[in-house]
């Protein structure tokens, strides 16, 4: 019942996708189109939770006579989709609620309004589909849909170079989950999931497999060293449409890798969780500290997604490397980690990217270092970043701690590993968790505190006004959600559960609402327990238990003056500490290792009147040490294989004859 | 439950009212050491008392942040502080947050003073929010390798297994303890500001970090962080007392004669804990800023050797 839902639901989007494109102009197309969206999402949500919490033991499936003429297109819908459509269409609900109003600004409607619906039934499409053909079409329009959306504001030299990036790599990554799904198909070209599933590969072709879809799903989800184009198109596209790429469209690869690594490929091996623990770990240190040397509020959030994804696949691979053992409750424990990292960071992320859209639409800015004071001037949209970066930072009571609290219990039940290269670097990869933790605590001081708090760095900052009231629902919305989950971390996991039972082979955390007071029990009540509510109460009452009797007994009396500042304030709001000098003590602890950072001093010999100046340069070690050695390889290759385009009838003819006789000569000695 | 509701209750009484006595009992230790006379022991719940009393001068331009954020603050380490086993384990709300949650929580407090030493927007402000982040993002890391090693060895992260944990024979002495040991006071020192990280005695000197973050504050505001200062100080010795000396400790159920023991033992562990902070501070100069890095990654380091030690041999 809910797949024909689902895809009728699809089937509206890409109308509501034409009926966009047809008159972009008027004001009631806007309206209609995210009015639609967020209907369509609703349902769609709705129809997906449903079937997560109480779906029938048999998903339901679907056959539509498209794609393959021998085939068709298969379309199905397991708890494990289930759960995926409901991060994509509580995300894409809430985008459209904010496009209502944030869509007003936007000077080129025509070149949103149409991809925007698209942008949305291509992620719906890939969750839905059950054959490798539709998976790969749904990706790849997902892809397209979200590229045209980049370019919106094309004009934009940096925007038309992101967009160029993005097509690049996510070709790229389409084509290593193309060569994927060939090796899982076979020779026979079992295209379907269901023929796939019952298949085992040999052990070769499934690590071949394992990092094939590393690549695609890695690339699209942004694992480190394929991270390069996310931080400069997700902050490219219209903020909503950021929120979408960085907080669902990422969540979406997620989906790719589990269902390609967990359900169609067969029992793991313990090496390949060794491959993406390293990877994960790496991604979730250097996602921050790249953050850390940000200054673009939304290049900062697209980082913090690169981040983020590292802490999810650190709990994807600790599941690998449980299940490879055939240790059952911990590889369920740590797959509910990952997936409930999967939600928060959804909700969190798009909650940020709302903010610095409200941000970008009040002030024009995206520099952190040109605001400043913004919490006076855009209060509720500053008590929602507020909350969205407490719940980033893994900060308890919110929703964040509670993914990485569960990361941290699975990583604790790893000393039952018996693989040595495990045993060091799980205890490594905790490390870096930890480290990522707090470095994000540090980056989101830095982001809250220089675009909301201080005094405004510009005129601009000094004049915002808040942002409309649909902007504002939507990101109240979302940081209720935020809380919610932070402080009923219980029940998100036993919605989770039939997700993970499917996948865990049977297996899942035990059932956390029977606890008393919604306290979470991964494992042992002895072993370890939290509980958000409690804490959060507990602190709430002594707060105001501690306010009350100081104002009571004690004074309440204020006296407003100017800024003591040890006896030297400045007016002017340049003496201010700004992002950079913010980040200085941290880039000189890891600058220097992870981007090269050097400081120069110019300093003015005596007598000059020229100021002096620090110049500090940071090199992405990623982009020079990968990136444009290829870069340089194509390029020098093209240069080569130029002259071929000047040759003479003759050698054309004799070059066809030999690449004939070569491929027979290849065939006769395969043969 | 009536009788683990007020043992609770005690706990949280205790910690608010031991902590300003362990901050002058250092501050009069440190003063003997120096052959001075020093305040009287009970001199910070003096400066408190006054400090409540007196009007809160507040910047024009401060936000409702900048005065939400010190009670905040406050009823986060107080939070965290009690939920630390002080005299007792095992009290009824302990399974309410684990170390890892405790640990998590003043990582709260951090970020909002942080933040409020950013919201009126002067230099000094902004030099102690971005030290003290800098500080933290590598104590914190290596107080959950600690935290860790720990876990490893009890086989849980709740404080009041670990404390059973470490009473009963099973233990003895290992290398992975005395690791997370060494590397825990590292991290306690760090986290209070004590020297040589900072000196929570100076004004007006470019390396102070804690004392520039929160200038800008004053009457009860200041009072609220001065005590959460001294909570927090409270919360570092109970837990190395707790888990390296949880001699005496009353168990979880208990008659009023251990918890009459605890008490005691909780007393002299504070003191002794105290007496070895100031002669600590005393022996060891202030250093720079830029050497706090290199201090805090040995902190990290012996954190993760002993977690790595575990995973290699549980005998370790």
């Amino acid at each position: 019942m809910s797949v024909e839902i689902s895809l009728a639901c699809v089937a509206v989007l890409l109308g509501t996708a034409v009926f966009g494109g047809a008159a972009p102009r008027h004001p009631a197309t806007r309206f209609c189109v995210y009015a639609s969206c967020f209907g369509v999402a609703v349902v769609m949500l709705v129809a997906a939770a449903r079937e997560l919490v109480a779906g029938a033991a048999v998903p339901s499936s679907m056959t539509l006579p498209l794609g393959l003429p021998w085939m068709g297109a298969h379309f199905r819908i397991d708890r494990l989709s289930a759960f995926f459509l409901v991060v994509v269409n509580l995300g894409a609900g809430l985008a459209s609620l904010y496009g209502l109003g944030y869509g007003r600004h936007e000077h080129a409607p025509g070149r949103v309004l149409p991809f925007f619906p698209a942008f949305l039934a291509g992620m719906n499409m890939v969750v839905l589909a059950d054959d490798a053909f539709s998976f790969l079409l749904s990706w790849e329009f997902m892809s397209l849909g979200s590229w045209a959306l980049v370019m919106a504001h094309h004009r934009e030299p940096e925007n038309s170079r992101a967009a160029y990036i993005y097509l690049l790599m996510a070709s790229f990554g389409t084509l290593a989950l193309l060569l994927g799904f060939g090796l899982l198909a076979g020779p026979d070209g079992a295209y379907g999931f269901a023929e796939i599933r019952a298949a085992h590969p040999s052990a070769r072709v499934a690590g071949l497999v394992l990092a094939l879809a590393l690549l695609g799903a890695g690339s699209k989800a942004g694992l480190v060293p394929l991270h390069v184009w996310l931080p400069l198109a997700h902050p490219a596209a219209p903020s909503h449409v950021s929120a979408l790429m960085s907080g669902i469209m990422t969540k979406v690869a997620v989906y790719g890798f589990v269902r390609i690594v967990f359900d169609l490929l067969g029992p793991p091996a313990p090496w390949w969780s060794m491959v993406v623990l390293a990877l994960a770990g790496i991604t979730a240190v250097l996602g921050v500290l790249y953050a850390l040397m940000e200054h673009d509020l939304k290049r900062l959030l697209a980082y913090h997604t690169v981040e983020n994804i590292g802490i999810i696949f650190i709990g994807l691979g600790l599941a690998l490397a449980f299940q490879a053992n055939d240790l059952a409750a911990p590889a369920a424990l740590a797959l509910t980690a990952a997936l409930l990292h999967v939600f928060n960071h959804s909700l969190f992320k798009s909650l940020l990217f709302f903010g610095s859209g409200a941000v970008l639409v009040a002030t024009g800015e995206r520099d952190m270092e040109h605001l400043g004071g913004l919490i006076h001037r855009m209060p509720v949209t500053a008590f929602t970043f507020l909350i969205g970066s407490a719940a980033i930072s893994a900060l308890p009571p919110l929703n964040g701690f509670a993914s990485e609290w569960l990361t941290f219990q699975a990583i604790l039940l790893s000393p039952q590993l018996p693989q040595w290269g495990l045993k060091f670097l799980v205890p490594a990869v905790g490390g870096m968790l930890a480290l990522s933790a707090a470095l994000a605590a540090a980056c989101f001081v830095k982001a809250f505190g220089m675009s909301f708090l201080g005094r405004a760095r510009r005129p601009a900052a000094a004049a915002a006004q808040e942002v409309d009231r649909w902007s504002l629902a939507a990101m109240l919305v979302l940081s209720l959600l935020c809380v919610l989950v932070g402080i009923f971390p219980g029940l998100a996991i036993d919605a989770l559960a039939p997700a993970i039972r499917d996948l865990a082979h049977g297996a899942r955390m035990p059932v956390q609402s029977v606890d008393p007071w919604f306290t979470v029990i991964p494992v042992t009540a002895s072993r370890s327990s939290y509980n958000g509510l409690l804490v959060l109460a507990f602190i709430i009452l002594s707060a105001s238990l501690t306010a009350f009797t100081v104002h009571r007994l004690a004074s309440r009396a204020i006296r407003r003056s100017a800024p003591w500042d040890c006896g030297y304030p400045d007016s002017n709001p340049i003496t201010q500490y700004t992002a950079g000098s913010f980040a200085q003590p941290i880039r000189r602890v890891f600058g220097t290792l992870a981007f090269a950072a050097r400081e120069r001093v110019d300093m003015p010999l005596p007598g000059e009147l020229r100021p002096a100046r620090l110049a500090v340069q940071l090199r992405d070690l990623v982009w020079d040490g990968v990136y444009r050695p290829i870069a340089v390889g194509v390029g020098f290759g093209a240069d080569q294989l130029n002259h071929l385009q000047f040759l003479t009838i003759r050698r054309y003819l004799s070059l066809v004859f030999v690449a004939l006789v070569f491929l027979l000569t290849v065939l006769a000695l395969w043969q | 439950m009536i009788i683990s509701l007020v043992v609770q209750a005690a706990q949280m009484v205790l910690v608010i009212a031991l902590a300003p006595l362990l901050t002058g009992l250092v501050r009069k230790v440190k003063a003997r050491l120096m052959r001075r006379q020093g305040p009287s022991v009970i001199q910070p719940y003096r400066d408190l008392l006054r400090l409540v009393h007196k009007d809160a001068v507040v910047a024009a331009n401060a936000s409702w942040l900048f005065r939400v954020a010190p009670y905040l603050v406050f009823s986060i380490t107080w939070v965290a502080a009690a939920l630390v086993p002080t005299f007792a384990s095992g009290l009824i709300f302990s399974w309410s947050a684990d170390l890892i949650v405790i640990v998590a929580l003043l990582g709260s407090a951090r970020f909002l003073l942080a933040l409020a030493g950013l919201d009126v927007g002067t230099s000094f402000g902004g030099i102690g929010s971005s030290r003290e982040v800098m500080i933290a993002s590598l104590a914190e890391p290596a107080m959950l390798l600690i935290v860790f090693t720990l876990a490893l060895l009890a086989g849980s992260t709740q404080l009041s297994s670990i404390v059973e944990f470490m009473l009963t024979s099973a233990v003895g002495v290992r290398v992975s303890l005395g690791l997370a040991l060494v590397a825990l006071i590292m991290v306690g020192i760090a986290e209070n500001a004590r020297i040589p990280i900072d000196n929570p005695a100076t004004h007006l000197e470019l390396t102070m970090v804690h004392e520039a973050m929160v200038l800008e504050y004053s009457g009860r505001h200041l009072a609220m962080i001065e005590a959460a200062a001294s909570l927090k100080l409270l919360l570092y010795v109970s837990l190395i007392a707790c888990v390296f000396a949880p001699w005496g400790t009353a168990p979880a159920t208990a008659g009023a004669a251990s918890y009459l023991v605890g008490m005691l033992a909780y007393a002299v562990k504070l003191a002794v804990g105290g007496a070895l902070l100031a002669v600590f501070e005393t022996v060891v100069a202030k250093m720079r800023v830029f050497r706090v890095p290199q201090f805090l990654g040995a902190a990290l380091m012996l954190g993760l050797l002993g977690a790595l030690l575990l995973f290699v041999s549980r005998s370790l």
